[in-house]
């Protein structure tokens, strides 16, 4: 020990934020490293989920500095999850990079400079239904007047960030207000009734892929079910946990919290992997707060993916054969997170005439992972470029998924390989709907 | 010392992008999957082949810089922690299966190829490659043949050793070498290829690897067999072997390493049977069914609780899957989790069970042990916190009475893991001090600088486990 270099061993105090036990039983095998996207792009330990915990246990134990490189480690990381499902030793990957993604957020309010943009998306629009709402309405009037392709068109466009304005042609017509005024609260069971679930509608969800959601609602008619659309439920907070913005996350988690209990159904439904993954971790979110562990607890496990309760359910009659050629790309935290994988290929094997085929690594990221695409782009493409190979091996005509994240990166994918013509993007909720 | 001239030869070398020293950068190459040691290193340089390699020695060797060459970082012998700083040269890049010779049934690999993959290339051709250590799906050929890594095929398949017949390397001053190649018969001098298997990357720096393979068995099948003692499972190893059979894989996990195998696998295990064996045979199909059988009878004369044999192949490779994970599944139950390789003949093997369970009660430790039972390679594992000083003094005294035991059975400290820093302290005990004096010998001859790996292996004076330094 007589080398000269300095002792790094506990320098500071332990950041109480971070939970040391779950940081100490990573012991670093590296059994999660062939599992990351972003390892296998760079084949750097830095970008790798073991290579993460190692950092964050360096600024836990004060050995490190939470700064702008600590920072963008945490942000290169997609949080797809996939490592904890590779982890024998029951790592909660997920939670300690929420926790590492809060104590860089706190570092930026400490300093006084949080970002312009992410104050206002993060503390003026998620939290509000509302706003989101006429998000929507101008997302629907700009498409109606034409003026995104105008923009497109004109080379408007490109005041746009680089990455948005790629993004933005992967995204489809939305609804109008009108049709979406004519939304009714309650979806009656078309046979004999089961159970009560509300849907979760979401918030990005119900804007940009709002046929999926009365596609989803109409299944679960079919399937025997009341379908509710509850009264003042909004965002889930997953992106809010995901950017380190716990305490907004909290706030969400309990209005959706108080507007499931006052609604009475049995089940809660939704069908983003996403969101699903955090509605299932309020219980976790809530850890240790007296007033509000028990409900949360009680809320998680309402929980369930659509694709989770249909196979449960009484079986959907398909009653046309529908032939086509089918291939299944998971959604990370519907995958990693909750555990569902069977459920989704059950339920497309069961369309007649359907062919699913399945592609190489359909369970790694796809590389949208929330806002990842907007934030680390070039990432995030070579990631899909790379799944799209894989996708393109499969001679499939139709890419399943079961998030909307996912969904719009597939849709961009088949763009970038110059694939229109072959092949389509479709959520399972609106193939097994277009089946019926 | 880099200074910033030596910084920038090092990127005229390889480029910026792949000479890395930002302090996170540095901070995640100061450990590798051994448990409590971290030291930081000055630079992580990664090239792009021999040439790049060859510079980057020369330069290192000219400053008396200390290298050490790095795969994925999965060893558990601490022998890829840069202990004495320097520069962690990672040879990920160089991962190109140059060439697979059906003729003469060898392979050429640049040393960054993963294991796994390799083991899926040559599969694919109806080849074989024996060797499969328990992070075969992310180490690199590279390492396990600095680390002469094992695995669960050691007792019919032998070892990386016996697989390796020819290497490229760069020696410190820059030399680029060779030795062996693709004969079978080779007398031609010292077996250089044998030296540098297992020497832990304290002599060269290995470029290239040519291996054997052999035909890839047509069938196999998996037997598991319970036991309600440990003694039971390990008299069926014995016996048979005895009775002329040579399963390829006979694998042994107390009832501990049950427990979190099947919390993390699912298998549904029967957990309040005290301990397990897992056994693979394969080859021609008529065979394997005929070992099976006598291996099932075997183990319900020796005791056995109950008897399954494997219905599927899925179902046999689900089971080794799980148990390739049990090192990583025990750290479910504490922070920290310390494993040894003591290794005994296999005819040694009840007494060396024993040896440990007594250990542990003395010690007041949490010993659950499992591992690769028909080779006589222990991994009796510690469950503990190195945040308790006192304990981790305890684990320390424990293992050193497990290590003498296991020489006094004819075995030896280390059966695949390597000395790294983790064991350089009980080398003696296998080796005596002239045996140490002879290797320090050999290394000078090979790197008169001392800038290879510098601190391993060898004891300079004694080493508490916890070496954590920047």
């Amino acid at each position: 020990m007589n080398t000269g270099h300095k002792d790094i061993a506990g320098t500071g105090p332990v950041l109480a934020k971070f939970n040391m036990d779950e940081i100490l039983n990573c012991m670093h095998c590296g059994f999660c490293l062939p599992a990351c996207p972003t390892y296998a792009q760079t084949g750097l330990e830095t970008y790798s989920p073991r290579g993460r915990i190692a950092l964050m246990k360096g600024v836990a134990s004060g050995q490190l500095p939470v700064d702008a490189e600590f920072e963008h480690n945490m942000n290169a990381c997609l949080g797809c999850r996939a490592c904890e499902t590779a982890c024998p030793a029951g790592v909660p990957y997920g939670g300690l990079l929420e926790t590492a993604r809060e104590v860089v957020q706190d570092h930026h309010h400490a300093d006084g400079k949080p970002s312009a943009v992410r104050s206002l998306v993060f503390r003026h629009l998620f939290p509000y239904p509302k706003r989101v709402k006429r998000l929507g309405t101008l997302l629907w009037s700009a498409q109606a007047l034409g003026l995104q392709k105008l923009a497109s068109r004109t080379g408007l466009i490109r005041v746009l960030p680089g990455p948005m304005a790629e993004m933005q042609q992967a995204v489809s017509r939305v609804a109008s207000p009108w049709k979406r005024s004519k939304r009714q609260t309650v979806m009656p069971a078309e046979t004999p009734n089961t159970m009560t679930v509300g849907l979760f509608t979401g918030c990005l969800m119900d804007i940009l892929f709002y046929e999926t959601n009365e596609a989803t609602a109409r299944l679960l008619t079919k399937a025997g079910c009341d379908v509710v659309f509850i009264k003042d439920q909004g965002c889930c907070g997953a992106m809010h946990a995901h950017s380190g913005e716990m305490a907004g996350a909290k706030e969400l988690a309990k209005a959706n919290i108080e507007a499931f209990e006052r609604s009475g159904v049995d089940y809660l439904v939704n069908n983003a992997g996403g969101c699903g993954a955090a509605l299932k971790e309020y219980g976790h979110w809530f850890r240790g707060d007296p007033a509000w562990e028990e409900r949360a607890n009680r809320f998680a496990l309402a929980n369930r993916d659509a694709s989770e309760i249909l196979v449960e359910l009484p079986p959907l009659s398909f009653t046309k054969p529908f032939p086509a050629r089918v291939t299944y790309q998971d959604s990370c935290h519907l995958a990693h997170g909750q555990g569902i994988r069977t459920q989704p290929r059950e339920l497309l094997r069961s369309i007649p005439g359907l062919d699913l085929i399945e592609m190489r690594q359909a369970d790694s990221c796809c590389g949208s992972a929330g806002t990842y695409n907007l934030t680390q782009y070039e990432m995030s493409m070579q990631i899909l470029d790379g799944k799209m190979v894989h996708a393109e091996a499969t001679q499939a005509r139709i890419i399943v998924t079961s998030n909307p994240g996912c969904l719009l990166q597939m849709k961009q994918g088949i763009i970038r390989a110059g694939l229109e013509d072959r092949m389509e993007a479709v959520h399972i909720m609106d193939l097994l709907n277009r089946a019926l | 010392m880099i200074t910033p001239e030596i910084r920038s030869k090092l990127v005229s070398i390889s480029g910026e992008s792949w000479v890395r020293d930002t302090p996170n950068e540095l901070y995640a190459y100061s450990y590798d999957a051994t448990p409590m040691f971290q030291s930081m290193p000055e630079a992580v340089v990664h090239p792009a082949n021999t040439g790049e390699v060859s510079e980057i020695l020369r330069l290192a060797d000219e400053h008396r810089i200390p290298v050490i060459p790095r795969g994925s970082g999965t060893n558990l012998a601490a022998s890829t922690i840069p202990v004495e700083g320097g520069i962690v040269l990672n040879l990920n890049r160089l991962n190109q299966i140059h060439e697979i010779d059906v003729k003469n049934m060898t392979a050429t690999v640049g040393p960054g190829v993963i294991t796994a993959d390799f083991h899926q290339a040559v599969e694919s051709l109806g080849l074989f490659y024996p060797p499969d250590p328990g992070s075969m799906r992310i180490s690199t050929l590279g390492g396990n043949v600095a680390q002469c890594a094992g695995g669960m095929r050691g007792l019919k398949y032998g070892v990386t050793k016996d697989y390796v017949m020819g290497l490229e390397y760069v020696l410190p001053s820059g030399e680029i070498m060779r030795c062996g190649g693709k004969n079978v018969k080779d007398v031609a001098g010292y077996d250089l290829t044998r030296l540098l298997v297992g020497s832990e990357g304290t002599l060269a720096v290995i470029t290239e690897i040519t291996l054997k393979l052999i035909p890839l068995p047509e069938s196999k099948r998996t037997l598991v067999a319970y036991f309600t003692n440990l003694v039971d499972a390990a008299r069926t190893v014995e016996n048979v072997i005895a009775s002329r059979i040579i399963p390829a894989t006979m694998e042994f996990m107390d009832q501990g390493t049950m427990q979190v195998v099947d919390d993390f696998a699912k298998l549904g295990l029967p957990l309040h049977m005290k301990s397990m064996l897992l056994i693979e045979q394969d080859g021609p199909e008529e065979l394997v069914r005929r070992d099976i059988a006598r291996i099932a009878e075997i183990a319900a004369l020796n005791g056995a609780a109950s008897v399954e044999i494997a219905a599927t192949p899925e179902e046999g490779a689900k089971l080794l899957t799980a148990r390739r994970a049990a090192l990583s599944a025990l750290s479910r139950l504490k922070p920290t989790t310390i494993m040894e390789d003591a290794t005994v003949p296999r005819s040694r093997l009840a007494d060396i069970v024993a040896e440990v369970e007594r250990v542990a009660v003395k010690y007041g430790l949490q010993i659950c042990t499992f591992g690769h039972a028909g080779d006589g390679n222990l991994h009796p594992t510690c469950m503990t916190d190195e945040r308790n000083p006192e304990e981790i003094a305890r684990v320390e005294l424990a293992f050193e009475e497990i290590f003498r035991a296991s020489i006094s059975f004819g075995g030896t400290i280390t059966g695949e893991h390597g000395v790294g820093l983790a064991k350089m302290k009980y080398l003696h005990l296998k080796t005596g001090e002239a045996g140490i004096e002879l290797m320090q010998r050999i290394k000078e001859a090979f790197d008169p600088h001392q800038i290879m790996n510098p601190g391993k292996i060898f004891a300079r004076s004694e080493r508490r486990r916890l070496v954590v330094k920047r």
